[in-house]
């Protein structure tokens, strides 16, 4: 895999081969709290970039998950629907949520690196 | 919380802001004349003057419990154990309002959860709510569900589904997507099926329907699945359930049902409490509220309301729905009555209404040219009268018999239906009762 990415939205993306895997960011896990559902999307959907993409559920809160960047659904992580609380422990690595053949792979670096997130979330 | 009234320039900013000169204008749709209706209402009177002029009126009623009665088409009259009545009125049940900081209120919790469990239990699905607003917006909450479950949008609506109940569809639902009704006729719903295509979310049909017909719901929860659509079934009698086979095992997906029959009174309409059940597959798509059970943190065990996120004051426009609350003391009153009469009971006041509806079914249709239309009943049926049904209703109202409701008053515009009249009777009905409509029925129609 090679280095994650960033959103405003706080969902990470990793891309391996034109196809991203997306989750959302320990910090955005932490903030919604025990998580309780994911909605995922359907495998084929095509997404623009910031289109919804999904839903997380927490106990007390429901939030949108975003594409990060256009593509189409490949896969989604199936798992997540015995295990949601998978999400709180381990959001950036087991919790991922789906895979998206992306349309254009080199749209990948307009997103925060990791150093670009950290100070992002120092601001909010 | 401070009140704070608008200044005369608060105002104007406002009214510039969406673009109109004066308060007036916002109303200008209401035509002139409507506006300045004059009401010749009198002058305010003494407290012992308005209790005596309510009085008169109040007196002009006819109460259900004073004369034979035998109307029904969605709201029955059954006895009300002392009971039940005593117990809600305690302060803790009578005084909240649907928990919004939930876990302080375990007793409230606790009623919620045995009432779905009840609900869930009689109408043979695995999930039900703590309660909808009445019937009919239960139903029309299940079409809405079904479009989310199937990403589709037409609903087909059985011509016995009380005609209030489609209205209250329509009204919900028109803006999610097609409705289709079917004719109404009295009986099974014929063809039904052959309305079921690919593009269909749902059929809506009603057990005992609205004309007091019973069907074997199999077949059409078959034909629904075979073009992947669910069957909505519709159960505004709850006693039924005591007695008829429950909709859950006759392959419905979703059961909309109005539970007055069970604890409450008939209170000129309302407020009543709505039935919701479904598979449990389907919870996550369900409206309303949900009780959980639990254990906190010593392992006792206590309630929750849970998946709230589900609900539209942490999901806002993607709620499932718009109810953020339930009919919590009439369901109260159902769960009490309903756990008062235990799983024998219901099956024991279920079979006495079906035997007084047979017994009077046969007294009237011995009357000469009456024809009972309702091949199988639970405790309503229909009559064909040789007469239009509201004179010959209003003849028997004159001799103190309140016959029940002619199909006229659901179907206005439906002339097959003038001399048809739907007659409930229930355990509350006496043979004296019987016997009086019987014999008022034969004169009148002489």
């Amino acid at each position: 895999m090679t280095e994650l990415r960033f959103t405003q939205s706080h969902e990470w993306i990793s891309v391996e081969d034109g196809i991203a895997t997306v989750g959302i960011t320990r910090y955005a896990a932490d903030q919604l709290g025990d998580v309780v559902f994911v909605e995922l999307p359907a495998v084929g959907k095509i997404f623009a970039a910031g289109a919804e993409a999904g839903v997380v559920e927490s106990v007390k809160a429901a939030s949108e998950i975003y594409a990060p960047l256009a593509g189409e659904v490949t896969e989604v992580n199936e798992s997540l629907g015995a295990d949601p609380a998978a999400v709180n422990s381990d959001p950036e690595g087991k919790a991922w949520f789906f895979r998206v053949r992306l349309a254009n792979p080199s749209s990948v670096a307009a997103l925060m690196t990791k150093d670009q997130y950290t100070e992002f979330l120092k601001g909010l | 919380m401070r009140y704070l009234p608008l200044r005369p320039d608060d105002r104007k900013a406002m009214l510039a802001r969406i673009g109109v000169a004066s308060i007036d204008d916002l109303f200008r749709d209401v035509p002139e004349a409507a506006r300045d209706a004059h009401f010749d209402l009198p002058r305010h009177a003494s407290e012992m003057k308005v209790e005596r002029t309510l009085s008169y009126l109040a007196s002009h009623n006819a109460a259900a419990g004073s004369f034979p009665f035998f109307c029904g088409a969605g709201a029955y009259r059954h006895h009300v154990p002392a009971t039940v009545d005593h117990l809600i009125q305690r302060s803790e049940f009578l005084t909240s309002y649907t928990p919004y900081q939930p876990e302080i209120a375990q007793g409230t919790l606790q009623a919620l959860f045995e009432f779905q469990t009840q609900v869930a239990l009689i109408t043979g699905m695995e999930v039900a709510n703590a309660s909808m607003y009445d019937g009919s917006t239960a139903t029309a909450e299940a079409v809405l569900m079904a479009h989310r479950i199937t990403g589709r949008s037409r609903a087909v609506l059985s011509g016995n589904l009380h005609p209030h109940y489609a209205e209250t569809v329509r009204t919900m639902g028109e803006l999610a997507g097609e409705i289709v009704v079917a004719p109404a006729s009295a009986g099974v719903p014929e063809g039904l099926e052959r309305v079921i295509d690919d593009s269909t979310s749902c059929v809506v049909v009603q057990n005992p329907d609205v004309f007091g017909s019973l069907s074997d719901l199999s077949r059409l929860a078959e034909a629904a699945h075979a073009k992947g659509a669910l069957l909505i079934a519709v159960v505004t009698e709850a006693v039924s359930l005591g007695l008829v086979e429950s909709p859950g095992a006759m392959g419905a997906d979703i059961v909309a049902g109005e539970g007055q029959s069970i604890g409450n009174a008939l209170t000129f309409g309302g407020p009543y409490v709505g039935l919701f059940a479904a598979r449990e597959k389907f919870l996550r798509q369900m409206p309303g509220r949900l009780a959980g059970q639990t254990v906190d943190a010593d392992g006792r065990r206590g309630f929750v309301l849970t998946l709230s996120a589900r609900e539209q004051h942490i999901r806002r426009e993607k709620a499932t729905s718009n109810i953020c609350t339930n009919s919590g003391l009439c369901a109260l009153a159902f769960s009490i009555h309903l756990a008062l009469l235990g799983e024998k009971g219901l099956g024991q006041l279920a079979r006495l209404n079906h035997a007084t509806a047979v017994r009077l079914a046969e007294r009237l249709s011995a009357v000469k040219d009456v024809e009972l239309v309702t091949q199988a009943f639970f405790n309503e049926f229909t009559l064909k009268l040789p007469k239009p049904a509201l004179d010959v209703a209003d003849a028997l109202a004159d001799r103190g018999i309140i016959a029940g409701v002619r199909a006229s008053r659901l179907y206005p515009h439906d002339s097959r239906l003038r001399n048809h009249l739907i007659v409930a009777a229930t355990e509350t009905n006496t043979d004296a009762d019987i016997d009086a409509y019987a014999s008022a029925l034969a004169e009148v129609i002489a």
